[in-house]
C-alpha cells in the first residue's frame, strides 16, 4: 500500500464508515466527508512537494505501484503519477473538499449524499492515477454509476429523465472505449492492458486501418465524456437537473476524464493514428468551441449557459491536442499546446466548479436558474456578486486568472501547426466574453428591486472563495504548475514525433 | 479402463444426499420436513468442500474417457452447488410446510447432479443421460404448486424439453453413425473424414438440445413462461443452474469433436450468440413484469456466454473467461431472484416504487446485482465480460464483440427501468397484500449474493489463472 493507494482509497474507507453508521446525528456525515477530503488534499499537497518531476508517460512515474490483478489478460493494479495526472489528482482533491463544505447546506439524506461523493472521489482520483487500461475503465464506468445516483437522487424535478439520458449516453461511450481497449489488447504482443508498456511499444503503428478503428472507438468513448460536439447533448439536461455539488464535480472533474484520456491513452499509445487523424480532431475541437459559445449565447437559464461554455472550454483542449499531432509546427510549440491543454483542464475545473456552486446558491434562494428571475443582485448580495463576477471574468479568459494562462498557451502552441483553425477558434473567446458580460449584467445589475436574496452564508463563501483564490494564484504565478506539466507534455509530443 | 470411482466423489455425495434426503423425508412428520432442507444444504456444502479439495488432483478422463474430470468441471461442481445452496435459502411459505416439501429439495439436488454430469460429459451417450437428469426434475419443479400458471409453465417446459430431447437423441444417433463412436476423443479423429450431411444434421440436432438447456434462441420460448409461472426459487434455479452445465457441454463439443468436423460450427454458434443477446434484449425492453424482464435478461446473457463457445479450442483465454463468466453470472442472477423473493413488492415494475426507503439493503443488493448483470465494474460479470470480449476479439469475431457492446448498453436501459422507481418516494399503499414469503433468509441470501458478485470481480485474477494454467 503506497501513499498513492491511500490517497485513492481513503475516501472510500470513509464512505464505508458512513454506511456502517446507521444514523449519524445532524451534519456529522457531511463533516466526515469534509475531513476525509481535507486529509486527501493534505496528502496531495505532500505528494506535490515530494514530486521529483520525472518525464512520465512512458517512464519515470512517481509513487508507482504495480500489483498483480488479472494476470490472465495482462491487466494489473498499476498506479503512478506524472506531470499529466498530478495536477488533475490535486484538482480532484480541491474540488471535492470545496463541494463538501458547500454541501453543509444540503439537508436531504446527508449520509447517502456524503457516502456517494466520497465514493466518487475515490473513483475520480483512481482514474487519474491509473496506468492500466482496465483499471482506468473500471473507474471510468463507476464514475458514471456514482453520478447517476447523485443526479437521480438529489436532482430537481426532471432529474430522473436527465439521469437516465446521462447514464445511457455516457455508458454507450464507455463501451466504445472498452472496445478500443480490447482492440489494443488484441493488437499488442504479448497481449497486455498496461498503458506504459503499450506506450513504449505502440503496437498499432504501421497498421493504419486497425489503428484508425481503435482510435475511432477510444475517441468516441472519450468524446462523449468530454463532451465534444456532436456528442454533448447529454450535458445540458444533466447539469440543469443535478444538485450544485453534483454539477461542480461533473463539470470540474468528470469531464476531465475524457480530455485526460486523450493525453494519457490516445496520443501516446496510438501516435501514428493520432497524427493521421489530427486534422479531424482539430476540426471537432473548433466546432465544439464555436458551437458551445453560440448555443450558450441563446440560453435563458444561467446553469445551461455555464454547461454550454463547458463544451466551449473543452473544445480548446481538443483543439490543442489535435494541433499537437499536426507535424507542421516545431516540437516546442506543440508541447506548449499540450501544456496549455492540461492547464486548461485544471483551470476549467476551478472556475466552472466555482460557477456551478454559485448557481447552487441561486437555486437555494429561488429554486430557479432563469436569468430573467434575477436582477440587481449586486446590491443585496455583494459577496455573491463579487465572486460571480470574478468567476465569470476568469472563465472568459481575462489575464490574471488561470484561464488566460491556459488559453494563451493553447493559442500560442496551436497557431503554428493549425493556423486557420486557431484563428477561427479565437472567435469563440469573443463570444464567451460577450455572453458572460451580458449574463453578469442581467443577474447583478439593473434597477430591479431585489429583496430577500440572502448573501452568501459562511460555508458558501468558504467553499467558493478558495477556488477563485487558486485560479488567481495560477493566473499570477503559474510556474509551479507549468513546471510540473511541461516535462510530461514534452514527452507526449516526443512520442508523436516531429 | 481408468475406472476411478473416487474421482466422482462429489457426484456420488450429491446423489447420496438426494436419496438420503428423500428417505429421511418419508419418515418425518409433515411439519418437520425442514430437516431435509438442512440435509440438502449440508450435502451441498460438503460437495463444495470436497470438490475444492480435490481440485487439481485426480484429473483426467475417467470411465473409458466418457467423463472428463478437469478444472472446468471442478468450477462447475462448485458453482452449481453454490448456486443451488443460495436457491435453497429462497423458499417461502408456499413451499416450507408443503406436504411435498421433501420432494422439492430432492428434485433440486437431482437437477443439480444432472447439470454437473452435463458439464463433465465427454461422450454423447452420457450427454443424453445428463440432459434427462438435468431436465426431468425441473419439469416437476416448474409445476410444483399445481396452480394454473405453474401447470402451464410445466407443460410448455416439458413439451419443448421432450421435443428437443428427442432431437438431441437423433443427433447423437447420426453422429454415432457418421463417426463410428460416441466418445469425444474418438469423434475428434473420425468426424473430419465423415459424411458431410450426416455430421451437419447430427451436430445441429445435438446443439439444439443444448440450446434448450441454455435457454438460447431459438429454443428460448419456455424461459419467460417458466420464470413467471413457477415459484421464485424454481425460477431462480431454472434460469441459472442448467446453463452452467449446458454451456460447458457446448464448449467441449464445439471445441472438441466439432472443431475439425465439416461445417463452420464456430460461425453458427456466433450467430446463435448474436441472436440470443439481441432478441433477449429487445424482448426485455418494455416488459412490465419483473420476472419476465429477468427471464429475457437471462436469454441475452446466454448470448454473451456463447461468445466464448464460438471461439472454443481456438483461443486460450476462452475457457477461463467462460468459467469466470458463468460463475459470476450464476451468483448475480440468483441474487436478483433472491431480491424478488424477499422484497415486499408486487410483480410489476411500478410496484417497486419506494423500495429504496422501505427495504434499503435489498434495494442496494438489487442495484448491485442488476448493474452486475450489465457488466459494471468491479463485479465478477464485468471481468467475465471483459475476458470473453477479449477472447472473441482475439478469435477474429470483432463484429460480435461490437454487437455485444451495443447490446450491453441496450440492456442497461431496462435494468434502469427497474432501478429508477425504487429510489422514488413510495405511493400511498392501498390495501397492501400480505407477503406470502419469509423475508429473512431470502433477504440475507440477496445481500450475500451481491457481496459475492462484487468479490468475484476483485479476486478474478487468481481464479482465471487457476483455470488458465490447467
Amino acid at each position: 500500500m503506497t501513499v498513492l493507494s491511500i490517497l485513492v482509497f481513503l475516501p472510500l474507507a470513509a464512505a464505508l464508515v458512513l454506511l456502517a453508521w446507521p444514523r449519524p446525528p445532524g451534519r456529522t456525515a457531511t463533516w466526515i466527508w469534509i475531513w476525509a477530503s481535507a486529509v486527501d488534499l493534505a496528502l496531495v499537497v505532500g505528494l506535490w512537494l515530494a514530486y521529483g518531476g520525472g518525464p512520465g508517460v512512458t517512464d519515470g512515474f512517481a509513487f508507482e505501484q504495480r500489483a498483480s490483478w488479472i494476470p490472465g489478460v495482462g491487466s494489473s493494479y498499476h498506479v503512478g503519477v506524472d506531470g499529466l495526472s498530478l495536477p488533475l489528482a490535486a484538482l480532484t482533491a480541491v474540488l471535492f473538499l470545496a463541494c463538501g463544505v458547500h454541501a453543509l447546506g444540503e439537508d436531504r439524506n446527508r449520509r447517502s449524499y456524503a457516502a456517494l461523493f466520497l465514493f466518487l472521489q475515490t473513483v475520480c482520483t483512481g482514474l487519474f492515477v491509473s496506468l492500466d487500461l482496465i483499471l482506468f475503465f473500471v473507474f471510468f464506468d463507476l464514475s458514471i454509476v456514482g453520478m447517476y445516483f447523485v443526479i437521480a437522487g438529489w436532482g430537481h424535478t426532471q432529474a430522473a429523465r436527465a439521469a437516465l439520458k446521462f447514464f445511457l449516453y455516457t455508458f454507450l461511450g464507455s463501451l466504445a472505449l472498452l472496445l478500443g481497449f480490447i482492440g489494443l489488447y488484441v493488437g499488442s504482443d504479448p497481449h497486455t492492458f498496461d498503458m506504459v508498456e503499450l506506450a513504449r511499444t505502440t503496437p498499432l503503428d504501421g497498421r493504419p486501418v486497425f489503428g484508425g478503428l481503435v482510435l475511432l472507438a477510444i475517441g468516441l468513448g472519450l468524446a462523449v465524456k468530454t463532451p465534444t460536439f456532436p456528442f454533448h447533448t447529454w450535458l445540458p439536461p444533466a447539469h440543469t437537473e443535478a444538485p450544485a455539488e453534483g454539477s461542480a464535480i461533473l463539470a470540474g472533474v468528470l469531464l476531465k476524464m475524457g480530455t485526460f484520456g486523450f493525453v494519457r491513452i490516445a496520443m501516446p499509445i496510438l501516435p501514428e493514428a493520432w497524427r493521421q487523424w489530427a486534422w479531424l480532431i482539430v476540426v471537432v475541437g473548433v466546432v465544439s468551441v464555436l458551437w458551445g459559445a453560440l448555443v450558450a449565447l441563446a440560453q435563458s437559464s444561467f446553469k445551461r449557459l455555464i454547461a454550454y461554455t463547458s463544451v466551449n472550454h473543452m473544445g480548446y483542449v481538443i483543439l490543442a491536442l489535435g494541433a499537437a499531432g499536426m507535424l507542421g509546427g516545431d516540437a516546442a510549440a506543440r508541447s506548449v499546446a499540450v501544456t496549455g491543454a492540461v492547464t486548461q483542464m485544471v483551470s476549467h475545473g476551478l472556475l466552472t466548479g466555482a460557477l456551478f456552486l454559485l448557481t447552487g446558491v441561486m437555486w437555494r434562494r429561488r429554486e430557479t436558474y432563469e436569468m430573467s428571475e434575477y436582477g440587481g443582485l449586486a446590491g443585496p448580495a455583494p459577496r455573491f456578486a463579487a465572486l460571480l463576477a470574478l468567476a465569470a471574468f476568469g472563465s472568459l479568459g481575462l489575464p490574471g486568472f488561470s484561464g488566460f494562462i491556459a488559453e494563451f498557451q493553447i493559442f500560442a502552441g496551436s497557431l503554428g501547426p493549425a493556423p486557420v483553425a486557431t484563428v477561427v477558434a479565437l472567435v469563440g473567446i469573443l463570444v464567451t466574453a460577450g455572453l458572460f458580460l451580458w449574463a453578469l449584467q442581467r443577474i447583478l445589475l439593473g434597477s430591479r428591486e431585489e429583496t430577500g436574496f440572502r448573501d452568501l452564508r459562511w460555508h458558501e463563501t468558504a467553499s467558493i472563495a478558495p477556488l477563485m483564490g487558486l485560479a488567481v494564484v495560477v493566473g499570477l504565478v503559474p510556474a509551479w504548475l507549468l513546471g510540473v506539466i511541461d516535462p510530461a507534455a514534452r514527452a507526449v509530443v516526443d512520442l508523436l514525433g516531429s | 479402463m481408468n475406472e476411478r470411482p473416487i474421482a466422482l466423489l462429489p457426484e456420488l455425495l450429491l446423489l447420496g444426499g438426494a436419496v438420503g434426503g428423500l428417505v429421511l423425508g418419508l419418515f418425518l412428520p409433515r411439519a418437520r420436513q425442514g430437516l431435509v432442507r438442512l440435509v440438502a444444504a449440508g450435502t451441498l456444502v460438503v460437495v463444495i468442500v470436497v470438490s475444492a479439495v480435490m481440485a487439481g488432483g485426480l484429473a483426467g478422463p475417467v470411465f473409458s474417457g466418457s467423463y472428463l474430470v478437469d478444472v472446468p468441471l471442478t468450477v462447475a461442481r462448485i458453482v452449481v452447488c453454490a448456486a443451488t445452496l443460495l436457491v435453497l435459502a429462497l423458499p417461502g411459505r408456499d413451499i416450507v410446510g408443503h406436504p411435498r416439501e421433501t420432494e422439492f429439495y430432492t428434485l433440486l439436488l437431482l437437477a443439480a447432479l444432472g447439470t454437473i454430469a452435463l458439464a463433465g460429459a465427454a461422450d454423447l451417450l452420457l450427454l443424453v443421460a445428463a440432459y434427462l437428469l438435468a431436465s426431468v426434475p425441473l419439469y416437476a419443479l416448474a409445476g410444483f404448486a399445481k396452480d394454473a400458471a405453474g401447470t402451464e409453465a410445466a407443460l410448455k417446459y416439458y413439451l419443448m424439453g421432450a421435443f428437443l430431447g428427442v432431437t438431441l437423441l437423433i443427433g447423437v444417433t447420426l453422429l454415432y453413425g457418421a463417426g463410428g463412436a460416441t466418445g469425444y476423443a474418438e469423434l475428434s479423429r473420425s468426424l473430419p473424414g465423415a459424411p458431410r450431411v450426416a455430421v451437419a444434421v447430427g451436430a445441429l440436432a445435438v446443439l439444439a438440445g443444448l440450446a434448450f438447456k441454455l435457454g438460447a434462441v431459438p429454443a428460448h420460448f419456455w424461459v419467460p413462461d417458466v420464470t413467471e409461472g413457477a415459484s421464485t426459487p424454481v425460477a431462480a434455479f431454472v434460469t441459472t443452474v442448467p446453463k452452467v452445465g449446458a454451456v460447458l457441454a457446448a464448449y467441449r463439443l464445439v471445441g472438441g469433436p466439432l472443431l475439425g468436423a465439416p461445417g463452420n460450427w464456430p460461425l453458427l454458434v456466433a450467430i446463435l450468440a448474436a441472436a440470443s443477446m439481441t432478441l433477449g434484449n429487445l424482448a426485455a425492453f418494455f416488459q412490465d413484469s419483473v420476472r419476465r424482464l429477468l427471464a429475457y435478461s437471462t436469454i441475452s446473457q446466454v448470448g454473451y456466454l456463447l461468445m466464448a463457445v464460438a471461439v472454443a479450442g481456438r483461443v486460450e483465454l476462452a475457457l477461463p473467461a467462460l468459467t469466470l463468466y458463468v460463475a459470476a453470472y450464476a451468483v448475480t442472477n440468483v441474487g436478483a431472484f433472491a431480491v424478488v423473493a424477499a422484497a415486499r413488492a408486487g410483480p410489476r415494475l411500478a410496484d417497486w416504487q419506494g423500495l429504496g426507503r422501505a427495504q434499503p439493503a435489498l434495494a442496494v443488493a438489487l442495484v448491485v446485482c442488476l448493474l452486475g448483470l450489465v457488466g459494471t465494474p468491479p463485479t465478477g460479470v464485468f471481468v467475465g465480460k471483459l475476458t470473453i470480449f477479449s477472447a472473441a476479439a482475439d478469435g477474429g469475431l470483432g463484429w460480435l464483440v461490437v454487437l455485444a457492446a451495443v447490446n450491453t448498453v441496450a440492456s442497461l436501459f431496462y435494468y434502469l427501468r427497474w432501478i429508477a422507481p425504487m429510489f422514488r418516494a413510495a405511493p400511498v399503499r392501498t390495501g397492501g397484500e400480505p407477503s406470502p414469503r419469509s423475508v429473512g433468509w431470502a433477504g440475507r441470501t440477496a445481500v450475500a449474493a451481491a457481496v459475492i458478485a462484487v468479490a468475484l470481480g476483485i479476486v478474478a485474477g487468481p481464479l482465471l489463472a487457476a483455470v488458465g494454467s490447467a
